[in-house]
């Protein structure tokens, strides 16, 4: 299949947006860190600081200098891969984000490979066997699942695993570097992010499950005598499979924010305790970085899904907003 | 009168179904509590009493006491003050500047409207929760701020469903008719567009409550939502997270009221959108 030139058209544009929107990210977050309030040496290191420390700080940061060369210096930086220094400790962002960063992807992945896993089955089942009482009990199931707030379940599943059952150690990782036991700790906040999205993709593949049952050539099969059980799982399945991709993509802003919350409920490090704490220390270096990361995580894999998908079908973004996203 | 009517019948259709039914009961309840909070309220939300803090529930206190000897059911009925405002204000906010923008985007050339729906793509893409947290972190947390932030976020969905139905209507016979006769741009939107593109901007608000609530939640969950002497379910449910090793009763109680509105308003919101336009219900 050729490109058409409305496709290569669509494409550019979206390569384009996506670069405004880093820009623009980047643009208000120096903005943000320019506009806080008070003197950012008084903010950031308490009011305690002797004056030279302050003056130290000010000139370090380079916050004496005119406002466009600090725009220009910060903008310079992050092209090159530089997110800036944290003041108080002396390390850089951007080292600080990438000790973190595995620890949050691979949560965020977890929950999807989950979601998947449960999800697409129990679609598929529900469409297979409409207006059953599986069928209902899912529907009351996936909206129940959709609608509480990710950190929410993760009380919840502390609550009742941690606590009550005393089953799992919950809390952290565990600094022994075994695999079992960090396998373990992942358990929980694994569920916890993934349970929304099971009861988002079981939705989504039962909806277009059934839309594709009863088209033509689903028909045809069924009148050439193909096996029900060959035509729902080979030939049905393939295709009500391909939106979740997509939607993944559309969604993954919504398992990030999500996975800053369930890490904080679990202590556990990521690019979510790294935002917080970054927060809670007034160190905007770190703040300003670690978000930036975020977004540009978010931009390039939405790029990526639009690229593959919704560039040939326009209709899955509909879908998806059809369906209600997972809090 | 019509407006009522055609209300009450939809409301009606809502509550047909069993998930509509539940999700109107939970609805109705979360906004009395919100508006009659003070007349509910069996208790001071804010009065300390120390001798009895983590109390189990009983008849004096049906959901039991906080860490501070505070009544449960009081702070969450007031705590759905603090949720309704915000989701309401956010809402309020994104639906009329995203309306505007959107019957803007519709009225202007194809080159004209670009900045508008760039504006939107670029405000979509970014993960509403992460970007509070970013502003948030940098002015410090104000229940305004969580307002217009979250309302911003939100502002994208209503901008495009507007342009959407403004540009399927816009040619429509009946409105040709009507510039005919003479009447004015003006007169067309506020006569005739905007009560007939009311319908899906009205169940789009509603689906994005919950999504509003658990923002909210969260960014008070972190400490970074609405300020004391305001006590948000997510401040409760914090308060109660801080000292589950000694009572699990209050953190319960708050993440269980939390869970229940969302879900209420995720089940009105769909039943709402179903009778609306039934051409958007899900395959049954």
């Amino acid at each position: 299949m050729g490109i058409t030139a409305e496709t290569a058209r669509y494409l550019a544009s979206r390569l384009v947006t996506s670069i405004i929107i880093v820009f623009g990210a980047m643009l208000l977050l120096f903005t943000l860190s320019a506009l806080v309030p008070g003197d950012p040496a008084v903010t950031l290191l308490g009011p305690q600081a002797t004056p030279e420390l302050a003056a130290h700080f000010i000139r370090e940061m380079g916050l004496d200098q005119p406002l466009h060369i600090r725009l220009w210096r910060f903008f310079s930086n992050v092209l090159t891969g530089n997110l800036g220094q944290d003041v108080l400790s002396g390390r850089y962002v951007t080292g600080m984000v990438g000790a973190v960063l595995p620890s949050t992807i691979i949560l965020t992945f977890m929950a999807i490979f989950l979601a998947v896993l449960f999800g697409v089955p129990l679609g598929c089942f529900a469409a297979t066997h409409r207006g059953s009482f599986f069928d209902h009990v899912l529907a009351i199931l996936s909206v129940t699942f959709i609608a509480i707030p990710s950190f929410v379940v993760a009380i919840f599943l502390l609550l009742v695993f941690a606590i009550w059952l005393d089953w799992l150690p919950v809390l952290g990782t565990s600094g022994t570097g075994s695999f079992a036991d960090e396998a373990k700790r992942m358990i929980l906040p694994t569920i916890a992010l993934a349970i929304g999205w099971i009861g988002f993709i079981a939705r989504l593949v039962r909806s277009s499950m059934l839309e594709i049952l009863g088209e033509n050539h689903i028909r045809t099969m069924r009148a050439y005598g193909l096996p029900e059980r060959l035509i729902v799982y080979k030939y049905a399945l393939k295709n009500a499979c391909i939106p979740i991709i997509a939607i993944l993509g559309l969604g993954i802003g919504r398992l990030l924010g999500g996975a800053v919350l369930v890490e904080i409920v679990f202590s556990r490090p990521g690019l979510g305790r790294l935002v917080y704490d970054a927060i809670a220390a007034r160190n905007y270096p770190v703040l300003q970085g670690s978000v930036l990361v975020v977004v540009l995580l978010f931009v390039v894999t939405n790029l990526l899904v639009d690229l593959s998908y919704s560039a040939i079908d326009p209709r899955i973004r509909r879908r998806a907003e059809r369906e209600g996203m997972p809090k | 009168m019509i407006v009522l009517r055609a209300t009450w019948k939809i409301l009606t259709q809502v509550a047909r179904s069993f998930g509509g039914g539940l999700g109107l009961i939970i609805v109705l309840t979360v906004l009395c509590s919100a508006v009659f909070a003070p007349l509910i309220a069996t208790h001071d939300p804010d009065r300390i009493d120390v001798l009895h803090r983590f109390a189990a529930p009983t008849l004096e206190h049906i959901m039991g006491t906080d860490h501070l000897g505070r009544d449960m059911f009081s702070r969450l009925v007031h705590g759905s003050t603090v949720a309704m405002t915000v989701a309401l204000c956010a809402i309020l906010f994104a639906l009329t500047s995203g309306t505007i923008l959107g019957i803007v985007a519709a009225f202007l050339s194809t080159r004209a409207e670009r900045p508008i729906l760039v504006l939107f793509d670029v405000i979509s893409s970014f993960p509403s929760l992460v970007l509070a947290l970013a502003i948030v972190g940098v002015f410090g947390a104000s229940t305004s701020l969580v307002i217009v932030v979250v309302g911003i976020t939100l502002l994208p969905h209503f901008g495009r469903v507007a342009r959407a139905q403004v540009l399927t209507l816009k040619n429509a016979p009946f409105l040709e008719a009507e510039r005919l006769l003479g009447a004015s741009t003006m007169r067309i939107i506020f006569v005739h567009l905007l009560p007939n593109i009311a319908g899906p901007l009205v169940v789009l608000a509603s689906m994005d409550i919950p999504l509003v609530i658990t923002i909210e939640a969260g960014l008070s969950f972190l400490g970074l939502g609405v300020r004391p002497p305001l006590a948000s379910w997510g401040t409760l449910i914090q308060d109660g997270y801080q000292f589950l090793s000694q009572s699990a009763v209050p953190v319960t109680v708050a993440s269980v009221a939390l869970g229940v509105a969302t879900l209420g308003f995720t089940l009105f919101g769909e039943a709402l959108r179903d009778a609306v336009d039934p051409r958007l219900a899900r395959a049954h």
